[in-house]
């Protein structure tokens, strides 16, 4: 395959300047072939080793197939016709004021209460100054290097840190591992990094809201957090403000790894854009997220909050490796609108005595279509495993559908499973009682809503779970009648 | 207060009100009784508004305004309240959070400044202590697991918080041991004043031997039929509503 000069002048660009010259803007012309993979590495200045992990990678993907089992319905996407590298934007590409965003953008905006530099930043427009936040990021740096936690994106990972990269990337969620994976794997952007050392507890839940170089982070995030035996860590992923994006399409990858001992807590809030009213233009977020609980007595835990994308397809999954270790799945996913939503965790438990236990909260309303996938696997050796699942349905309106598919395997004698399932509907009756209250339709779908996914909210970090629970309540604005 | 007249409403095809007329002042108590399937939850729906009730004509005045133009909040915002026959179960709603939501949401509408946590929690622990209710009531989720008797107390509880011009019990004793029934009534006295108009929707008698009415309507077949003192409760009590439709048929 012969390159296309425009990739032959990216790569002749990086020898000129330099590796770590930042250059405004450089975005590959759409295409992806080894030319394109090799550009990417060499763009971001990797170890051979990595190049090599990269084609390796492309060079499986394309033999592999594009799943179609999830049970959402989108046109089909021609992967040579997106850019899979772009560096982070020029002021002159995005909108040039908030005059130009989407108003119902900003509508929301102002409802969570964001300052007005932070709008800007949200919607892509390009501020001057980046507020508090680097003074802020710098303060918490040297609070965390001081314990020892590493914490960066992957590219700098990638460059100060190769020999972790290399042992642990691609250890949980190998690039075979499915079409998308491996995707992510060839081209992808950036990502995050954590490593935390033996026995440390982390002095701060970690956030991407506070890594400087995390805006721009692109399609193809890659995210490693490795957890020390003994140590402890949480790590907070999204934010409840909408966010826009250029790229329809997203395929991350979180790889987690809990060795003995250790607890990882994940959470995350997703709101990407989920498109107009017909769904057009919203985020497709087809994402592999894995932890595994590589020790014994280590715990892994996600709490997920979706509410934006067009499509969402993720299982954010357990494998219970170390004896006595736990795995949690704490989700609450709202589908309106046109969203579509297939989503759920997987629990393989390997080790004895292992627990896990998932809780699943399932809202639609509109015309959302939602299901729930979850896959509770008890291996031949995994005696005196437990199991607790609880997936719970909520419907909002009669245009709307909710779907729940259990897998259960069981191979070992001793096991125990409890799977609870419930649908419901918001009554009129409990409408009709909360507004003789006085409450408005709207407050009171909020409030039932609200109660009906307490016990995961309870599972977040208290001013997530506020947001959350606020961000709610403008998702379903104007979802009945 | 309340001025009903020529009230007429169908559910479905169905007529079920006939031409109901009632003039209700400020701090009476007024009782509407009735054998079953005589209209009187149909009543008080229609006037809490309760939908899929189609109201075919007649109007309906509270407090000089029009009430059957109005969405079922705004009644409540303006000062009228329904203590259910059923109470809804909420799952997942604490107690107090939805008592709050409630207060503020009719506050706000008046002009009057939201209550923060700790003057609500004030406010709430005062009138629990009026209707000698047990705090643990707070904290659980609106109406899930309460028996029947604690259901009903809630309501009222709720009433005495929201502090109502015009409360609607509709069949509030239905479903209570004397004991409860009792509490009930206690607490409903207890929020009588020259002030809260009621009106007591009742099958039975008994009730009002606990809240003593200032008049009593006979509901019969969608339309009030006889009105008078609270003697006409015990007259029926003793005759049954046999003797009522036996009259009106004979007149």
């Amino acid at each position: 395959m012969t390159p296309t000069p425009a990739v032959e002048d990216i790569v002749r660009s990086d020898y000129e300047h330099g590796f770590t010259t930042e250059i405004e803007s450089d975005t590959l012309p759409p295409g992806l072939d080894e030319q394109v993979v090799r550009a990417i590495s060499r763009r971001k200045g990797e170890p051979e080793f990595m190049t090599e992990w990269r084609l390796k990678a492309y060079r499986r993907w394309l033999t592999m197939q594009e799943p179609a089992w999830a049970s959402v319905h989108y046109p089909r996407i021609d992967f040579q016709s997106i850019s899979y590298y772009s560096a982070p934007k020029r002021p002159e590409d995005g909108p040039k004021s908030l005059d130009e965003v989407d108003p119902a953008l900003l509508e929301t905006y102002e409802k969570l209460g964001i300052p007005i530099e932070e709008q800007k930043a949200l919607a892509g427009i390009a501020v001057d100054a980046v507020f508090d936040s680097v003074s802020v990021a710098t303060t918490f740096r040297e609070t965390l290097a001081e314990a020892g936690v590493i914490f960066c994106s992957i590219s700098e990972a990638v460059q100060e840190h190769p020999d972790l990269v290399r042992a642990y990337l691609g250890s949980v969620v190998p690039h075979t591992d499915n079409f998308y994976a491996g995707l992510n794997s060839a081209v992808f952007s950036d990502g995050t990094f954590v490593y935390v050392p033996k026995g440390v507890r982390c002095p701060m839940e970690l956030s991407t809201y506070f890594r400087i170089n995390a805006r721009n982070t692109g399609q193809f995030e890659r995210t490693l957090i490795i957890a020390e035996p003994g140590s402890y860590v949480s790590y907070l992923e999204g934010c409840t403000a909408p966010q826009r994006d250029e790229n329809q399409l997203h395929a991350a990858v979180v790889e987690l790894i809990a060795l003995e001992d250790a607890e990882i807590k994940y959470s995350t809030v997703q709101n990407w854009y989920p498109g107009d009213e017909e769904g057009r233009g919203g985020i497709y977020n087809f994402v592999t997220k894995r932890g595994d609980c590589r020790g014994a007595r280590s715990k892994i835990s996600w709490t997920q909050v979706e509410t934006g994308s067009a499509i969402t397809w993720k299982y954010p999954s357990c494998i219970l490796r170390g004896d006595d270790s736990i795995g949690e799945f704490y989700s609450v996913a709202v589908t309106k609108g046109r969203q579509q939503a297939d989503t759920g965790t997987k629990m393989i438990h390997l080790g004895k005595n292992t627990r896990s236990t998932i809780v699943s909260k399932g809202i639609s309303a509109g015309q959302g279509r939602q299901t729930y996938r979850g896959l509770v696997r008890i291996s031949q050796r995994a005696e005196g495993a437990r199991n607790h699942t609880q997936c719970d349905s909520l419907l909002i309106g009669d245009r709307c559908s909710a779907n729940t598919f259990p897998y259960i395997e069981v191979k070992h004698p001793s096991a125990k499973m409890e799977h609870e399932a419930t649908t419901s509907k918001i009554s009129d009756d409990q409408l009709f009682y909360c507004r003789a209250r006085g409450l408005t339709e709207e407050d009171a779908v909020s409030m039932i809503v609200n109660g009906f996914c307490k016990e995961v909210f309870n599972e977040l970090p208290m001013e997530f779970a506020v947001e959350a629970q606020k961000l709610l309540s403008i998702s379903l604005e104007g979802a009945v009648g | 207060m309340l001025s009903v007249s020529g009230l007429k409403a169908n559910v479905g095809e169905k007529e079920i009100l006939k031409g109901l007329d009632l003039q209700v002042g400020a701090g009476e108590v007024h009782a509407v009784m009735g054998p079953n399937g005589s209209g009187k939850s149909t009543f008080a729906h229609v006037l809490s508004g309760r939908e899929g009730y189609e109201v075919t004509a007649g109007s309906v005045t509270f407090e000089g305004r029009d009430l059957l133009a109005l969405e079922p909040e705004e009644r409540a915002r303006l000062g009228l309240f329904l203590a259910f026959q059923y109470p809804v179960e909420l799952p997942g709603v604490n107690n107090t959070y939805f008592l709050k939501a409630a207060l503020n949401s009719i506050r706000k509408s008046r002009g009057e400044p939201e209550l923060d946590a700790v003057s609500f929690l004030r406010l709430i622990r005062e009138k629990l202590k009026v209707l000698h209710l047990d705090d643990s009531l707070l904290k659980r989720a609106v109406n899930v697991g309460f028996s029947g008797g604690e259901k009903k107390r809630n309501e009222i509880f709720q009433m005495a918080l929201l502090e109502p011009r015009l409360a609607i019990l509709d069949e509030t004793d239905s479903g209570l041991d004397i004991d409860a029934l009792r509490l009930v009534a206690d607490g409903v006295n207890a929020l009588r004043g020259p002030e809260r108009s009621m009106i007591v929707v009742t099958h039975y008698q008994r009730l009002l031997d606990y809240i003593q009415p200032d008049r009593v309507h006979v509901l019969s077949k969608g339309r009030i039929i006889r009105s008078g003192g609270k003697e006409l409760a015990l007259e029926l009590e003793e005759k049954g509503y046999g003797w009522i439709d036996a009259g009106e048929q004979a007149a």
